[in-house]
C-alpha cells in the first residue's frame, strides 16, 4: 500500500508540472489581452490538471495514513510533502477567488518545488513515539501547516509584485535582492538535482569521527564528502578525500549538504544567466506584463489575512494545547516554539504596517517574502540545525 | 474634563506599571523558598527518631526549636553537626530543641553517622513530606523556631559555630 | 476641550478630520488630497491631540502603532537569538551552565552565556518588552475604539460630496434613478445582507460593520492572555513538581500539602519490534535502531484520611488505579501528572557470598537491600558481616575518603566486617563495583559478589495550573476576534440625489476587488454605473 501511494505522489508531482506548462501556456495566450473574458483555454485545463494533481496528492496521503495507522505528517518528509500539498490547495482556493492563472505560474513551481525537496528525506514510514501518539498530532500539524501554506500564497503574489514593479533597468538594491531570492529557489533546485543523481547512483562514504561530545561516531554521507567531519577517518578508501574538516558541533554532513546545495545553485544560476543573458527576474519580467499590480497586491494581502488566523490556531493555540497534554506546559520556549512566535509576531507586524502605516505594494510584497522565508527556515534549519522536542528523527 | 481624563489615564497607567512591578519582582525573586515565611507559624510534623521517639512539633511550645535539614553525603552539613552538638549540649537545659531532619537516606547510613559524630539530639529521617512542606531545595537549611511557634529565622548554608551559639541564643526562651 | 464644529451642526471633538455625521472635511490641509484616509473614520485619535502632562506622553507614546510595531520587530529578533543556543533548561545537566556554553561552544558560547541569553526568555528586559507591548495593547485599543464607534455609530445617511468625492470607489451618472431601478437595486443589496437607510431618496446601504471591532476583540484576548500569564507569578495559582518514584513504592505527591499519595506498581518502557509490530515500520526501525512505544506508569492513586501532619504515617484510601503515559496524564482534583522521565535499571539490592579466599569455600548467602541495608547479617554457625558503612553513590571525595554524592544507589560501596570463627573481632573489606580493597590489612576471607536485582524508576511530573481557563479564554477571544476582524469585510455604499446627477460612493476596509465585484453585479442593468476604484484610475493615465 505504502508503495501504491508512492506512487499517486508521484503522479501528483507530474501532473503539477504538467498544470505549469498549461498556465504558462495562458499567459502566452494573446488572446487573454481581453481581461473580460476571464480566463482562456489554457487557464481552465492548467486548473482541471491542478485539481487532479491536487486529488492524486490526497489519495497518496490517505493510502498512507490507512498503512501506518496515523496521519502522515509525523516525519519531514511526510510534513513537507503535506505542506507542498496543502499549498497547492490553497492555491486551487484562491484561484477561483480571483481567477489568475499566473498565481499558478509562481505556486505550483513552488510548491513542486517543496515536495521534491521533501522527497529527499528518508521516506520510510516511521512508527510514532509516545510523544506524538496522540490524535493532536494531526490536528495540530495540519492546521499548521494549511496556514502556513496560505500565509505562503502570499509569498508568490509578493513574487510576482516585485517581479513586474521592480525596475530591471538599471542595477538596484531591490532587483538585486530579488535576484538573492530567486537564487534561492535555484539552490533549493540544485539540492534536489544533487541529491537525486547521487540517490540514483547509490552513492554513499562512511566515517569515524569524534562527535560533539567527545565520543568516536560513524556517520554516512550520501553525497560525496568535501567537508569531512572532526577527525574524521574514512572508512572507504575508493571515495573522494574531503578538502577540509570541521569542528565538533558542527555537523559536517549537514554542512557538506549546504555546500553543494548552493554550489549547484551557482552552476544552475550561472547556467541561466547564461543563456538568458539577464538578470533571472528581467527574463520572467514579461510574463507578468498583464496583471493588474493592485490585483496581486490584494490577493498578498488576502492570503495573509486568511492564513494569519489558521496559523494561529494550528501553530500555537493547538500546539499549546498539545503541549500542555504531552510536555506537562503550554509553552517551554523549544526552538520550534519560538519561531511559531516569531512568525506570528512577523505576520502581526505586517497586518499591522498595513493597516495603519499604509505600506502597500512593494514593501508588503517584501514583507511577504520575509514572511516566507521565516517559515522554511522553521520548517528546515530549525529541524535540521538547532533541533529541540520538535525535531524529527532522522536527517 | 481635561481633568478626569488625566486622572483616567493616571489610574490605567499606574494599576499596569504595578502589576507589571510585581511580575518582575515575582520573577527574580522565584527561585527563592517562598514556603515559610518569617513571622508566621511554622507548619506543624510528625517524626520518629532512630531510638523510635516520636516529635511533633507542636509539642514544643514554649521551647526554642532549632530545626535542622540535612543530609549525610552534603559535606556542609557534616562540617556543621559538631557545632551543632556542642551549643545543644550548652543549650539543651535552656530550653532550646535541636531536630535535625535528614532528606530520606537509609536508617543505617543515618544511624554510622551519628555513631561517627558522636550525636545526641534526636534525628529523623523524613522521606519527602516534610521537606516538601517546607519547601527544602538546597541543604543545609536551619530554620528557627521561637517559643510561640514562629519562624524567626531561616538561614540556608553551612553555619559556624559561633552563629550556631547566636542562633541558639536568640531562640532560647 | 477645543470642539469643532462642522457646518451640518455636529460639534466634534478636537482633532477630528471627517465630522463624524455627514463627513465634511473639517482640517484644511485634507483638503488638497484627492482620497481621503478612512482608517478611523478620521475621527480624532485622543492621543494625538493632547500632549500637555508627562501622563498624556506615556500615553500618547504607547498609543503610537509606531511603537506597537517596533515593539513587535524588537521581541521577534530577540526571541530569536534565545534559539542560537539551547536554553539552559535544556542542557544536559553534566555540567554547569557558566561552564557548559563555553566548552560546548567556544567563545561565542561564553559570551552567550555572559549576555545572560542561556536565560533569555525570563530576563528582566525581555519580561519588560512583553509588558510594553501589553501596555500598548490596551492603551492603543482604548484610544481607537472609542472613537471608532462613536463615528460609525453617529454616521448620517446624507454624507457630504467633500466626503464622497474623496472615496477610492467614486463615479457620478449624469442619468436619473427611476423607482424601479432603485428599487430593484435596494432588492439586491438586501439579498446581499446589506442594511439600507434612506433619507430624502438618497441611501446607505452598510454590512459586516462588526467585523471592525475583529481587532479590538483579538488585542483584548491577547490581554486577558498576558494577565493569565502574569497570575502564574502569584503564590498558588501554579504547582510545578517533580516525583520520582521506584517500582513499587509509594509517595505523597509534592504540592498537594500530603493530600494525595502514589504508588507506581510498575514502570513499563517498550520499544517497536520491528518483527512483532506492524511491517510497515519495519524498513524504518531496521534503519534508525530503536524507536521507543511506550513509557507507562501503572499507578495506583490514594487519598489521605484524617488530618495531615507531615511525617505521621498516613491512613491511604485508594482513590483508584490508573496507567499514566505520555499524553495521558492522570488528573485528580485540578492536579495533573505527567509521565516525563525515567531510569531503567536501578539497583535494588546486591547478593554477597562469605568466601575464604584460600579454600574458595563459600559461608552462606546475604541479600543487601540497597534502599534499607541491615546493620548485621547473621550467616549462623558464627559467621557474621556487619555493614560499618553504605554509601548508596560511592566516590572518593576530596580528601580521598569514601563518600556518597547522594542518596541514590548509582553505585554503591560497603564497608564490611567479616566477623568468622577464625577472626571474631572481624577482618575489614571494602566492595564497590569491580573493586574489593582491604585497607586493614591482608584477609582471609572475602565477599564475592553474587549478584544484583533492579528496579524501574518512573518520573512524574506534577503541575497545577489555575491560570489555565484564563489564558485559554484569552485565546479563545483571541481567535474570535481574529477571525472577525479577517473574514468579514466592512463595505458601505452611499448614493446621493446631488442637482439632478447620481452620486455613488463605496468603501470598504479591505478586499476592494470583492466590493467592485459585488457592487458590478447590484448596479447591472439599473441604468447607472457603479461607483469606479479612483485608485486604479490613476495608475493608468
Amino acid at each position: 500500500m505504502v508503495e501504491l501511494s508512492s506512487n499517486f505522489l508521484f503522479t501528483a508531482f507530474i501532473l503539477y508540472l504538467v498544470g505549469i506548462l498549461f498556465f504558462g501556456g495562458a499567459i502566452k495566450d494573446k488572446r487573454h489581452a481581453d481581461k473580460k473574458a476571464g480566463p482562456n483555454r489554457w487557464a481552465k485545463i492548467g486548473i482541471i490538471i491542478t485539481i487532479a494533481g491536487f486529488v492524486s496528492q490526497l489519495i497518496f496521503f490517505i493510502l498512507r495514513w490507512i498503512a501506518s495507522g496515523h496521519a502522515p505528517v509525523s516525519n519531514l518528509f511526510e510534513f513537507t510533502t503535506f505542506f507542498g500539498m496543502s499549498l497547492v490547495g490553497a492555491f486551487i482556493f484562491i484561484y477561483f477567488m480571483y481567477k489568475t492563472p499566473l498565481l499558478g505560474l509562481f505556486t505550483l513551481p513552488i510548491a513542486a518545488l517543496i515536495i521534491a525537496y521533501g522527497s529527499m528525506f528518508p521516506r520510510d514510514v516511521t512508527p510514532l513515539i509516545p510523544a506524538l501518539q496522540s490524535y493532536w498530532l494531526h490536528i495540530h500539524v495540519t492546521t499548521t501547516a494549511i496556514g502556513q501554506s496560505i500565509l505562503a500564497v502570499s509569498f508568490a503574489a509578493g513574487l510576482i509584485y516585485l517581479v513586474k514593479s521592480v525596475d530591471q533597468q538599471k542595477r538596484t538594491k531591490s532587483n538585486i535582492w530579488l535576484e538573492v531570492v530567486l537564487f534561492g529557489l535555484v539552490s533549493t533546485l540544485g539540492f534536489v538535482f544533487v541529491s537525486s543523481y547521487f540517490a540514483a547512483t547509490d552513492y554513499s562514504v562512511n566515517f569515524n569521527y569524534i562527535n560533539k561530545d567527545g565520543q568516536p561516531d560513524t556517520e554516512k554521507y550520501s553525497l560525496p564528502a568535501l567537508v569531512g567531519p572532526y577527525q574524521y577517518e574514512m572508512t572507504d578508501q575508493s571515495r573522494f578525500e574531503p578538502l577540509f574538516k570541521t569542528p565538533a558541533i558542527i555537523s559536517a554532513r549537514k554542512l557538506n549538504t549546504v555546500i553543494w546545495s548552493i554550489g549547484a545553485g551557482i552552476v544552475l544560476y550561472g547556467f541561466l544567466r547564461l543563456i538568458l543573458r539577464k538578470r533571472v527576474a528581467a527574463a520572467i519580467q514579461p510574463w507578468t506584463k498583464n496583471i493588474n499590480l493592485d490585483l496581486v497586491d490584494e490577493i498578498g494581502y488576502r492570503s495573509v489575512l486568511i492564513g494569519f488566523p489558521v496559523f494561529t490556531l494550528g501553530g500555537l493555540i493547538f500546539a499549546m494545547i498539545w503541549a500542555q497534554i504531552a510536555w506537562t506546559r503550554f509553552w517551554g520556549w523549544d526552538p520550534k516554539e519560538v519561531w511559531a512566535l516569531i512568525t506570528w509576531l512577523f505576520y502581526a507586524a505586517f497586518l499591522h504596517l498595513r493597516l495603519s502605516k499604509g505600506w502597500h505594494g512593494q514593501k508588503s510584497a517584501w514583507l511577504a517574502v520575509i514572511g516566507f522565508i521565516i517559515i522554511m527556515f522553521n520548517l528546515v534549519a530549525v529541524n535540521l540545525v538547532i533541533a529541540g522536542l520538535h525535531s524529527y528523527a532522522g536527517s | 474634563m481635561k481633568k478626569k481624563r488625566l486622572i483616567t489615564r493616571t489610574i490605567i497607567l499606574v494599576v499596569m506599571a504595578l502589576a507589571v512591578g510585581y511580575t518582575l519582582y515575582a520573577n527574580m525573586n522565584k527561585d527563592k523558598n517562598n514556603k515559610i515565611v518569617v513571622g508566621e507559624p511554622a507548619p506543624d510534623f510528625v517524626l520518629v527518631d532512630m531510638e523510635g521517639n516520636k516529635h511533633r512539633l507542636s509539642e514544643y511550645k514554649g521551647q526554642g526549636v532549632f530545626l535542622n535539614f540535612w543530609a549525610t553525603w552534603c559535606k556542609p552539613c557534616e562540617r556543621e553537626m559538631p557545632y551543632i552538638e556542642n551549643q545543644y549540649q550548652q543549650f539543651k537545659d535552656q530550653g532550646v530543641q535541636v531536630l535535625a531532619i535528614d532528606s530520606g537516606e537509609t536508617d543505617l547510613v543515618v544511624n554510622r553517622f551519628i555513631d561517627r559524630k558522636g550525636l545526641n539530639f534526636p534525628v529523623m529521617i523524613d522521606d519527602g513530606a516534610v521537606q516538601s512542606t517546607y519547601g527544602i531545595n538546597p541543604l543545609p537549611i536551619t530554620f528557627l523556631i521561637d517559643k510561640e511557634g514562629n519562624v524567626v529565622r531561616i538561614h540556608t548554608g553551612e553555619l559556624t559555630e559561633e552563629t550556631v551559639r547566636a542562633f541558639m541564643e536568640q531562640i532560647k526562651p | 476641550m477645543k470642539e469643532v464644529k462642522c457646518e451640518c451642526g455636529h460639534v466634534n471633538p478636537q482633532g477630528t478630520i471627517l465630522c463624524e455625521s455627514c463627513g465634511r472635511l473639517l482640517e484644511d490641509n485634507e483638503k488638497e488630497k484627492q482620497l481621503i484616509d478612512m482608517r478611523y473614520e478620521g475621527s480624532a485619535r485622543r492621543s494625538q491631540t493632547y500632549n500637555k502632562t508627562i501622563i498624556d506622553k506615556i500615553w500618547n507614546f504607547f498609543s503610537s502603532v509606531k511603537v506597537g510595531v517596533s515593539l513587535i520587530i524588537i521581541l521577534l529578533i530577540a526571541s530569536s537569538l534565545g534559539t542560537i543556543f539551547p536554553q539552559e533548561m535544556y542542557i544536559p545537566p553534566l555540567l554547569p551552565a557558566s561552564e557548559y556554553y563555553g566548552e560546548k561552544y567556544g567563545w561565542l558560547g561564553k559570551l552567550y552565556y555572559d549576555l545572560g541569553f542561556h536565560n533569555l526568555y525570563s530576563s528582566w528586559w525581555y519580561l519588560i518588552l512583553i509588558a510594553a507591548l501589553g501596555i500598548s495593547l490596551v492603551i492603543a485599543s482604548l484610544d481607537r475604539v472609542v472613537p471608532l464607534y462613536r463615528s460609525l455609530k453617529n454616521q448620517r445617511v446624507k454624507r457630504h460630496e467633500s466626503f464622497l468625492k474623496r472615496q477610492r470607489m467614486f463615479h457620478v451618472s449624469d442619468a436619473e434613478l427611476p423607482e424601479e431601478a432603485s428599487a430593484k437595486i435596494k432588492a439586491k443589496l438586501a439579498k446581499k445582507r446589506y442594511k439600507l437607510r434612506e433619507e430624502d431618496g438618497d441611501l446607505l446601504a452598510e454590512k459586516n460593520r462588526f467585523s471592525r471591532w475583529g481587532p479590538y476583540v483579538n488585542h483584548l484576548g491577547l490581554i486577558i492572555f498576558l494577565i493569565g500569564g502574569m497570575l502564574r507569578f502569584v503564590p498558588g495559582m501554579y504547582v510545578d513538581e517533580i516525583l520520582w518514584l521506584r517500582d513499587g513504592e509509594t509517595k505523597s505527591i509534592p504540592g498537594t500539602e500530603g493530600r494525595y499519595y502514589l504508588k507506581n506498581n510498575q514502570f513499563i518502557f517498550e520499544v517497536y519490534d520491528k518483527d512483532k509490530d506492524e511491517k510497515v515500520f519495519k524498513d524504518a526501525i531496521s534503519k534508525v535502531g530503536t524507536v521507543v512505544k511506550n513509557y507507562q506508569t501503572n499507578a495506583t492513586l490514594y487519598e489521605r484520611q484524617g488530618d495531615i501532619i507531615p511525617g505521621e504515617t498516613p491512613k491511604l484510601e485508594k482513590v483508584r488505579d490508573q496507567s499514566i503515559q505520555v499524553n495521558k496524564p492522570l488528573k485528580i482534583d485540578g492536579y495533573a501528572l505527567y509521565q516525563v522521565d525515567y531510569k531503567l535499571g536501578e539497583m535494588s539490592k546486591m547478593a554477597f557470598k562469605l568466601e575464604n579466599k584460600q579454600t574458595k569455600e563459600q559461608f552462606g548467602d546475604l541479600v543487601v537491600d540497597l534502599y534499607d541495608p541491615k546493620m548485621s547479617y547473621d550467616l549462623g554457625k558464627g559467621y557474621k558481616v556487619e555493614v560499618m558503612s553504605y554509601f548508596p553513590d560511592f566516590e572518593f571525595n576530596e580528601d580521598g575518603e569514601p563518600a556518597t554524592k547522594s542518596r541514590v544507589p548509582n553505585n554503591p560501596a560497603f564497608i564490611f566486617n567479616m566477623i568468622t570463627p577464625d577472626k571474631p573481632d572481624g577482618e575489614v573489606s571494602f566492595v564497590a563495583i569491580r573493586q574489593n580493597l582491604e585497607p586493614l590489612g591482608e584477609n582471609d576471607y572475602k565477599m564475592t559478589f553474587a549478584g544484583i536485582e533492579t528496579k524501574n524508576v518512573t518520573a512524574l511530573t506534577v503541575r497545577k495550573d489555575y491560570t489555565l481557563w484564563i489564558i485559554g479564554l484569552g485565546g479563545l477571544i483571541f481567535m474570535i476576534g481574529v477571525v472577525q476582524g479577517a473574514y468579514w469585510n466592512h463595505r458601505r455604499l452611499w448614493i446621493r440625489r446631488i442637482n439632478g446627477q447620481i452620486w455613488t460612493a463605496a468603501h470598504t476596509n479591505k478586499n476592494w476587488y470583492g466590493l467592485k465585484r459585488e457592487l458590478d453585479e447590484v448596479f447591472a442593468d439599473s441604468g447607472i454605473d457603479a461607483p469606479k476604484d479612483q485608485e486604479a484610475e490613476d495608475k493608468k493615465e
